[in-house]
């Protein structure tokens, strides 16, 4: 069932040409990104020669290309999200799921499920990038394996929380408005602990999103990164169906 | 029409034991605002029930609840023996739900759309194709499969959302509003739709217009300001709707004096040229008495009309007030 909603969810957005022009806009970016920084690195590459441990290519490119890609779908993920429930519970088309057997444990999944292959299809497009490197040099593929994983967890993070915002309204637009508000604070929220004491910095510190994100793109996977990736898009899957099957009930 | 007690109690029985909806003492509160106050009813196998009531009724709130769309503020509702609110999911199965809005993806064609709708209901994979190229069939689709349902017209989007409530075949279809926005053909398309439906499933259907209901139903509710106010058979609806009046229309109209001495008229109100209101006692009905003395009095009788009351008349007169035409009628 989980299957049938996320086929109908990625069919519609291939039916119109939002997903398209996501893919092509950001594709367009992050290489336009890429290219700068391979620029970088090739001035900097006679200097970097002389060095003992310089960094190599793959923290020179591909570190930052995830850095940036993170940032560039950070704006661009409440945009797929904000009309997976809004724009049904407007268009009255909810009922249509409502009545069939289904619970609302499903309905979530099934669209979160059909977002997140949209999703991994905008990785895969941005992975090739560092990849074609490998036509002039080697790769760590380590660290890029990490940086695909940690780019990975933290698209599902913003796919749930967008997936929250878009339950709670019957308006696309504050759904994304929303959801990439809360995103962006939850990007910069370690700002705030930074030169205080230390049980605030390490409070807003843990909250942040890119606290968890940085160690990954060096190619440190720490369980505890990946459990607060995983615990983040629980709670907000859980939220959103909480939400769903509130609509139903009297206020 | 069942005039004997033992055959009405005999119907009880068979009732109870083949009710395939069972809704008891619903309640529904929107903040303070009561929408569905206190509404029981049953509906057998093969019934089609009309739910009656103007707009804002609670006819469709009504509807959302038994199709588990909104949940009760009180009571329970059974489908084939199955709790809404204890398993939605089997209850579900047994249940087809088409809203006032036909929920639609206007981006999908019909076929894209029927096989999602099917896959929803768990019909497997092997017998997709036949179940949609079935319903596509019985709702007059087939034509149309692979055209793009924002392109439909308001018509056979109604048939494409019936088709959505129908393709799993559940025992129950519920059926919000089903011909509101249609053009009068249409409107007899798929209210012959719904006939043939009849034989195969049970049906509800929610309507203001109480002509709907007296053309495909066989039983019907009345619903007034969230309170369940008339249950009853069609042909009980239609001796309540008996007004005690007759419109008359004369070439050679009598004076007002000669009608009034006539037995059993209580009172005779002059409309317009030649038309004429006459109220009588519902025991003595004069319409004999009129064309005896039309022919001989030559008053060129040329229309005798008993009068309906309408629909809003019977709303008040079940709410306990006096029907505007009636003025002299027993409460």
């Amino acid at each position: 069932m989980i299957a049938v909603i996320a086929g109908r969810e990625l069919r519609s957005l291939f039916l119109s040409p939002l997903a398209w022009s996501i893919l092509a806009v950001v594709q367009v970016i992050l290489a336009y990104l890429y290219l700068s920084q391979i620029d970088f690195f090739l001035q900097l590459q006679p200097r970097l020669a002389g060095m003992t441990e310089a960094p190599g290519i793959t923290a020179m490119i591909v570190a930052p290309l995830f850095g940036n890609a993170a940032v560039v779908l950070l704006l661009v993920v409440p945009l797929l999200t904000m009309r997976l429930v809004s724009e049904e519970r407007r268009n009255q088309t909810l009922s249509l799921l409502f009545s069939a057997p289904l619970s609302m444990t499903e309905i979530i999944l099934g669209k979160f499920t059909g977002l997140m292959i949209f999703l991994l299809l905008q990785l895969l497009l941005i992975s090739l990038m560092p990849l074609a490197l490998l036509a002039g040099g080697t790769l760590d593929f380590g660290v890029l394996a990490t940086a695909v994983l940690g780019l990975f967890l933290l698209l599902g993070s913003f796919a749930a929380l967008g997936l929250f915002m878009s339950s709670l309204t019957a308006q696309p637009v504050v759904a994304a408005v929303g959801g990439f508000g809360l995103l962006l604070l939850l990007w910069i929220i370690d700002w705030a602990g930074s030169g205080r004491d230390s049980t605030t910095a390490s409070l807003f510190g843990y909250l942040s999103l890119v606290r968890h994100y940085e160690p990954l793109l060096r190619g440190v996977c720490s369980s505890m990164d990946i459990i607060y990736f995983l615990l983040f898009m629980t709670t907000f899957l859980v939220l959103a169906i909480q939400r769903l099957d509130a609509g139903r009930l009297p206020s | 029409m069942n005039l004997d007690p033992a055959v009405d109690r005999l119907e009880d029985i068979l009732t109870n034991h083949s009710s395939l909806i069972q809704v008891e003492r619903l309640y529904r509160y929107y903040g303070a605002l009561c929408a569905v106050n206190d509404v029981s009813f049953t509906v057998c196998r093969g019934e089609v029930l009309g739910l009656l009531g103007p707009n804002g009724a609670g006819k469709s709130t009504t509807l959302q609840m038994i199709s588990g769309n909104l949940a009760p503020s009180a009571g329970r509702v059974s489908i084939a023996g199955y709790d809404m609110q204890t398993q939605p999911r089997a209850a579900k199965a047994q249940l087809g739900y088409l809203p006032e809005q036909p929920p639609l993806y206007p981006e999908f064609t019909v076929d894209e759309y029927l096989s999602y709708s099917a896959r929803l209901h768990r019909i497997a994979r092997r017998q997709l194709a036949a179940a949609v190229s079935r319903v596509k069939q019985r709702c007059g689709l087939s034509s149309v499969g692979r055209r793009l349902i924002a392109s439909l017209s308001k018509g056979f989007q109604q048939r494409v959302g019936i088709a959505q409530a129908i393709i799993h075949t559940p025992e129950v279809v519920i059926l919000d509003e089903p011909t509101v926005g249609l053009d009068p053909i249409q409107i007899r398309e798929i209210r012959a739709l719904i006939g043939e439906l009849a034989s195969e499933h049970s049906v509800i259907l929610s309507t203001h217009i109480l002509p709907e209901v007296q053309a495909i139903c066989n039983r019907v509710l009345i619903i007034h300001e969230g309170k369940l106010l008339l249950d009853d058979s069609i042909a009980g609806l239609r001796r309540r709707m008996q007004a005690s009046s007759l419109v008359l229309v004369f070439r050679r109209p009598p004076e007002v004096g000669v009608l009034e001495s006539l037995a059993g008229v209580m009172a005779v109100d002059q409309l317009d040229e030649g038309h004429v209101r006459l109220h009588y006692e519902p025991q003595h009905n004069p319409t004999d008495n009129i064309m005896r003395c039309a022919l001989a009095g030559d008053w060129g009788l040329s229309e005798l009309r008993p009068e309906r009351l309408s629909l809003e008349q019977v709303f008040i007169e079940i709410t306990g007030g006096q029907a505007p035409g009636g003025t002299e009628a027993v409460a």
